[in-house]
């Protein structure tokens, strides 16, 4: 079954979807029930999770919360347009085995040539890479692949080797398997279209701006000594201003970044002339900023 | 508890209900494949299922892979999965209800209207579900037997709540309390009583699942899936969709053009970098270096029909050209209908999509003579006019049904601008079948353009935009 290869995922960390929602809570993680249900399935199913949604929405948060909660390493492989193998997968240190073979003309020349390249491809020669990292460590890991959408779908086939078989070939030295499955984050801005195959191994998660309430709550237990009320207020702006038709609706840390800065000028009561006066926290395009406050102003008259 | 059950385990009436499922969705286009089938069979044993909100999750991580069709999705569980009586063992709430029903006498007229008001100044979650309960059961006026029109039934009972009246007040009241507060609250009834609405149409489909079973009720209320409906025919909440989906759409659009620039050959040996590189190595040039490549700038050039009987489309038109222009700055825009202007300023000055359009409509001199489109005399204007600006980076998107109401069809102007630019694609609104009947002259510009596409749907947008060369 898909899935199911040799290796078995080590032990389930948890008993149900809730107990995930406990876990990440206690690392400062509020999850709902859908991030919940799928990051428990993940487990279960050694799948990996893909994550897609618009930029602030906490996708590589909850990859790094997730490593948090179940002390695992965390290895990151921040994707951009031109990665290739050498970056993502393994290189060997030419300019070491270089000065290697050099160093061989210069001693006395007792070894074979076969000699030397078994010793000039074996590990000490590897650089390895986030992928095969991931694929090779021993302790529990996290593997978080950033940004997928950003390499070109020639590269994307390098990934499915390593997220269906969880094994990486080195021509050199063999495959190598990974001992237990690392639980995989990727994350998509969808700025393209995935391949079919990559999404056909995936558990898809999508992860919109959070609800009123889940953000009230993000927002009480993100900025310490902020009053219920402020926050409430901070949160229905937010998401006021989220049905606006803007060019980058105001993310979760944007309101995070807000709520703090109403805290510091010692804001007790949301104002529209203080709510203008400190858009600039929350938007970052002049033309979004004036859209904002034209609506705000039609709450003040 | 989710204790692992064993594959065997996993009640075979639910395997069917799964089954059933895939095939509705498959059948309203989601493509479902075989491993992800396996997929969500795995994931039924592992999943609590008395635990709906994380079970339907669950699934749809498993068996959808784009954020268009989790809508789809999500009506298509609660017909399956929680409103199909006896197959899970209902959770506390649903039971409760039924017995609360039960247990009272049947409320009145003026007890719902009460309850209606409480459901929305309150926003309480199960006074909704009792309340779209009674209402359906008073006033929707169903009978065991009926055709299945789901919709219908729940319009009826929402109108006889009076909803739209009460909404009315509420935001009147959140009017007077002004302010911040006042918009907010205004957001919040508009959201409840969306709530209630969803409730509402719940509880019809409750009814109808009961009474026809739930693959009758899905082929019933299924709905094109948002890439699929026809630009042509576009609804309110479908054209609200729309706008969402073509902002990421054009995002795709430029990152595309830039992406195929950026990729490709690199530029020639750099001998000097390649040899003060190879000194690190002992002179053996192991990296040879190259020069950044040559790069040039594409530009986008749309021109877009945006008379009346292309209405709708042009709406659509206007949409991808005003985000196109905010993504993507050399993209130079204009409309015409038998005259010809250039909107370019009016699109990026305006803040938002209704603002560029009144623009449009307001300012743009697209009319020459009797605003019916004329291919003809906007294509020659528009050499005349603009040709010169055109250079061999430039990519021209015509969008238009070529009908061209039997005036001169000047074929040469598409020939002119497609010298003039590197490509010239037409993309059509109208069926394939209807291209070149009556006084549509699509072939004769056909013959210059570097493609003709037919662009009804945004699956076929998406499709264009992929494979744009």
């Amino acid at each position: 079954m898909a899935g199911m290869t040799a290796q078995e995922p080590t032990s389930p960390h948890f008993s149900s979807p809730q107990a995930v929602t406990e876990g990440l809570k206690a690392v400062g993680y509020l999850a709902d029930e859908a991030i919940s249900s799928v990051v428990f399935l993940a487990e279960r199913l050694g799948k990996p999770v893909l994550v897609e949604g618009p930029a602030g929405t906490g996708k590589t948060q909850l990859a790094k919360s997730v490593a948090e909660m179940t002390g695992a390493r965390l290895v990151r492989l921040q994707c951009y347009e031109g990665l290739d193998e050498s970056k993502a997968l393994y290189e060997w240190n030419y300019k070491k085995q270089l000065l290697r073979i050099q160093a061989e003309q210069v001693a006395a020349q007792d070894e074979t040539w076969d000699q030397l390249e078994q010793d000039i491809f074996s590990e000490p020669f590897l650089m390895a890479r986030p992928l095969l990292e991931a694929i090779r460590a021993t302790e529990p890991v996290v593997l978080l692949v950033d940004e997928v959408d950003r390499v070109e779908v020639e590269t994307e086939a390098l990934l499915l080797e390593v997220l269906s078989e969880y094994q990486v070939s080195v021509p050199e030295m063999g495959t190598v398997k990974a001992t237990r499955v690392p639980m995989v984050v990727l994350t998509s801005n969808n700025t393209r279209e995935l391949s079919e195959a990559l999404k056909r191994r995936c558990l898809f998660l999508h992860l919109d701006y959070p609800d009123a309430q889940r953000e009230r709550e993000i927002v009480l237990a993100k900025v310490p000594g902020i009053r219920e009320d402020l926050a409430d207020q901070v949160v229905r702006t937010v998401q006021l201003l989220r049905g606006l038709e803007l060019k980058k609706a105001p993310s979760v840390s944007e309101t995070l970044d807000w709520a703090r800065t109403l805290l510091l000028l010692g804001v007790s009561e949301l104002e529209p002339a203080v709510a203008t006066r400190t858009l600039n926290v929350l938007l970052k395009y002049r033309a979004d900023i004036e859209r904002a406050e034209r609506h705000l102003a039609g709450a003040a008259s | 508890m989710a204790a692992q059950r064993e594959a065997h385990e996993v009640a075979g009436g639910l395997l069917t209900t799964l089954a059933r499922l895939v095939d509705e969705l498959r059948a309203a286009g989601v493509p479902v494949s075989t491993t992800e089938v396996v997929d969500a069979t795995e994931a039924l044993r592992h999943l609590p299922l008395e635990d709906r909100p994380a079970l339907k999750a669950g699934l749809g991580a498993a068996l959808v892979k784009q954020e268009g069709h989790l809508k789809t999705f999500g009506t298509l569980f609660e017909l399956f999965f929680s409103l199909q009586p006896g197959l899970v063992e209902d959770g506390g709430e649903g039971a409760g209800m039924g017995t609360a029903q039960e247990g009272s006498a049947e409320p009145s007229s003026s007890e719902l209207a009460q309850m209606a008001l409480d459901a929305m100044l309150r926003g309480d979650a199960q006074l909704m579900k009792a309340l779209a309960r009674a209402a359906v059961q008073r006033y929707a006026g169903m009978e065991p037997g009926r055709p299945v029109g789901g919709s219908y039934y729940a319009f009826r009972a929402l109108r006889q709540l009076q909803v739209d009246a009460l909404l009315a007040r509420l935001l009147a009241q959140a009017q007077e309390t002004g302010g911040l507060a006042g918009m907010a609250e205004a957001d919040e009834y508009r959201r409840r009583l969306q709530q209630l609405r969803h409730e509402v149409e719940s509880e019809v489909n409750r009814r109808l699942v009961a009474d026809r079973g739930a693959p009758a009720v899905a082929r019933a209320v299924r709905r094109p899936l948002p890439e699929d409906v026809d630009f042509m025919h576009l609804g309110h909440d479908e054209l609200a969709a729309l706008q969402r989906n073509i902002q990421p759409l054009a995002r795709k659009l430029a990152v595309h053009l830039a992406h195929k620039r950026r990729r490709g050959h690199q530029g020639r040996l750099d001998f000097r970098a390649t040899m003060r590189r190879s000194l690190a190595t002992g002179g053996v040039p192991v990296e040879p270096r190259f020069k950044a490549p040559h790069r040039s700038k594409p530009e986008l050039w749309a021109l877009a029909d945006i008379s009346g009987s292309v209405a709708a489309f042009a709406r659509f038109t206007l949409q991808l050209v005003y985000a196109l222009s905010s993504q993507f700055s050399r993209t130079r825009a204009f409309a015409f209908i038998d005259g010809v202007d250039e909107v370019t300023d009016l699109l990026r000055g305006a803040p938002d999509m209704a603002a560029a359009v009144h623009n449009i409509n307001t300012q743009a001199d697209v009319i020459w003579t009797e605003g019916h489109s004329d291919y003809g005399h906007a294509l020659s204007d528009f050499v005349a006019r603009w040709g010169r600006d055109l250079t061999p980076r430039a990519t021209v998107l015509v969008l238009g049904d070529a009908r061209n109401n039997y005036h001169q069809v000047e074929s040469w102007a598409v020939a002119e601008i497609g010298g003039r630019a590197r490509q010239v694609w037409w993309l059509n609104p109208e069926p394939r079948a209807y291209w070149d009947t009556g006084d549509s002259v699509l072939a004769q510009y056909a013959v210059h353009c570097t493609g003709v596409e037919e662009c009804r749907n945004l699956r076929q947008l998406r499709r264009f935009v992929e494979q744009l060369p």
